[in-house]
């Protein structure tokens, strides 16, 4: 399905060499966030990027959802650079693409009652058209994310629960029928118990209406529950993508392994000590060669140079140890 | 027994009533490693502070609380607190890395810390720094320079200092990346191996996380413990339906939605100023029993731990 000015392209979206640079502090000192980041998802797929904080995860969701633009790069939603869009095109895009994001407990204005938000929403995408029933749509809406219209109309944002409220900023972003959502760490500050049902409403819209889904966090089990390819960064850069499978089950980046050991599992302990390594450098001290050299164990000479992305069968890799079995 | 917690009652005073947070608490803390685990308005904080740190508006309305057989707090009287606090019990509260004064170096806050103790504090943080594996130049800098990570280890450092038998951490590995969360909990448990402290408390929401370092697990539900025993068995068996819904709804690497699709818990969390009447987890229980609003369950010894609940009175 496509509306207006999309043309139907193999990838939803693509982002080729985006980079995000920040100037900070009195000096304008530059930090390079997002460097040179290119990965595309096909429609109806759900990818997660991964990375620990200083990853770019969150920069490069707020670059696709055009509140920040990036240095150098293009991202292009079916065929359109979103960064040049003009005119009604922007609300256009908005109407394919909608964010929801970590704190649902800020996302609502606490002075207006719950279906004000929806209403507000619905309005401004509608663009002035009202051919339709609002309070039906804002219902349907909250019965797709598992919400009783009963129990939460005509309340307060801060009378419902951070599941409740996490809930009602998908039935928001519903409301424009995206084609693409997405998920900024969506369940990292719900309770444990709750998440995996916030879960299952994203699978079940992928499932039901073909939603292409990009969920940003740094839970890993949560990633494998969901997704179908991954994406890892670190420091700005991809370190490894590919099928969720391949990925998490078969690492081959050192990062990708570091990650997959430090993070805890109910089905077993941690056996051996990790020790207390220091990853806190600077990141200037890391302008050359690969990022993660100075936290590797396999680092060798080769890694002062910045390694390509290599592709090996169906998964990317950004690393020299891998420099002489490209496929 | 270091430390022993005998029906415990903390509540909130507010305008609208009693928060109910802690609400009828058993608990012994032996040398172990003994990880608290509950959701947002389960009490756990609560506990924590009520043990060490009660002051308005949360009061002690029932219980007591013993160290080494010596009772330390009983309601309107917390006086027996100074004599251990810090000495003897130290706490590391929530958010403690980011309460850290930004205008000071850290070895300042060190000295105003211990005042009236000495110089070979100073030394001392020095040879625990080296321990963690942090530089001692640490002690040189702002609070702000230092990462997440490096902070809470300094933070750790810095509570620790005097020796205290038992150190109670609330939330201290919840803002970290997962590399440096590893860290900062094995740093615990090389703690408590190495005698620096012989018993820890470690309070926090991510039952994963802490299963990994903990001798024994407390589960905590809307102000009461509702399992508590070693933690491979609470993990591996457990027998609470609460505690047996919170971890079967945890995914691990390898669970994929359309091989096994994992169920939450249904409902919302307890109202604390109005808990349901009789055990308090069964609006949202699948396996509640007529009597199960109406009688509370008591703490029974089942199968190596304590349950309660009444499918196994």
């Amino acid at each position: 399905m496509t509306r207006g000015v999309w043309n139907l392209c193999a990838n939803i979206l693509e982002l080729r060499g985006v980079t995000k640079v920040f100037k900070t502090g009195l000096t304008g000192k530059p930090v390079v966030a997002v460097d040179k980041v290119s990965f595309a998802l096909r429609e109806g797929e759900i990818l997660s990027l991964l990375g620990e904080s200083g990853s770019g995860k969150s920069t490069i969701a707020r670059m696709i959802l055009r509140f920040l633009k990036p240095t150098q790069g293009s991202i292009i939603y079916r065929g359109k650079d979103v960064w040049r869009l003009q005119g009604r095109e922007v609300l256009e895009y908005y109407q394919e693409v909608q964010g929801i994001f970590q704190d649902p407990y800020s996302s609502f204005n606490p002075i207006h009652r719950v279906e004000h938000h929806l209403k507000q929403a619905l309005r401004s995408l509608a663009d002035g058209k009202k051919n339709f029933d609002e309070d039906n749509v804002i219902r349907e809406a909250m019965e797709r994310v598992g919400l009783n219209p009963q129990n939460v109309m005509g309340k307060y944002p801060h009378e419902l629960s951070g599941g409740q409220l996490q809930r009602l900023s998908i039935a928001r972003a519903l409301l424009a029928r995206p084609r693409l959502l997405v998920a900024d760490e969506p369940v990292s500050m719900l309770d444990a118990s709750t998440r995996v049902d916030l879960l299952n409403i994203l699978a079940e819209l992928r499932d039901e209406e073909r939603m292409t889904i990009i969920l940003i966090g740094h839970d890993l089990s949560l990633a494998y529950y969901i997704s179908d390819t991954v994406v890892v960064l670190y420091r700005g850069s991809v370190m490894e993508s590919g099928h969720v499978d391949e990925v998490l089950m078969r690492p081959k980046h050192p990062y990708t392994r570091l990650l997959l050991d430090s993070v805890p599992q109910l089905d077993k302990k941690w056996e051996h000590r990790m020790g207390l390594e220091n990853g806190d450098q600077d990141y200037d001290e890391l302008s050359k060669g690969c990022k993660f050299a100075p936290r590797c164990p396999k680092r060798f000479d080769k890694c002062e140079e910045t390694p390509p992305l290599l592709t090996l069968g169906s998964r990317r890799v950004s690393c020299w140890l891998y420099a002489d079995r490209q496929s | 027994m270091l430390l022993e917690v005998r029906g415990l009652r903390a509540y909130y005073r507010t305008l609208t009533g009693y928060v109910k947070a802690v609400n009828g608490v058993d608990l012994q803390l032996g040398e172990e490693i003994l990880g608290i685990v509950g959701e947002s308005g389960s009490g756990k904080s609560t506990l924590a502070s009520s043990i060490i740190l009660p002051k308005p508006p949360l009061r002690i309305v029932e219980g007591e609380v013993l160290f080494r057989g010596e009772r330390i707090v009983a309601p309107s009287d917390t006086s027996g607190l100074t004599r251990v606090r810090y000495r003897h019990i130290s706490i590391i509260p929530q958010y403690a890395m980011d309460s850290l004064s930004p205008t000071r170096k850290v070895y300042k806050i060190i000295k105003d810390l211990a005042r009236g103790l000495g110089d070979d504090v100073l030394a001392k943080a020095r040879r625990r720094l080296r321990r963690v594996n942090l530089p001692e130049r640490v002690l040189d800098m702002y609070p702000v320079e230092l990462s997440g990570g490096m902070k809470q280890r300094t933070v750790i450092v810095i509570s620790t200092l005097l020796d205290p038998e038992v150190l109670i951490a609330d939330e201290v590995t919840s803002a970290l990346d997962v590399t440096t969360q590893r860290a900062v909990l094995e740093m615990l448990r090389d703690f408590k191996d190495s005698g620096i402290v012989r018993s820890i408390m470690i309070i926090t929401h991510d039952i994963a996380s802490v299963y990994q370092v903990s001798d024994t697990l407390a589960i905590m539900y809307a102000g009461r413990i509702v399992e508590h025993g070693p933690a491979e068995k609470v993990i591996r068996d457990p027998l609470h339906p609460y505690a047996q819904a919170l971890i079967s709804s945890i995914p691990k690497i390898g669970i994929h939605y359309k091989m096994q699709k994992l169920k939450g818990i249904p409902g919302n969390p307890p109202s604390l100023r109005n808990p349901p009447s009789g055990c308090a987890f069964h609006p949202r229980c699948s396996r509640s029993l007529d009597e199960c609003s109406s009688r509370e369950p008591r703490m029974v010894s089942k199968d190596g731990r304590r349950v309660a609940c009444l499918l196994y009175e």
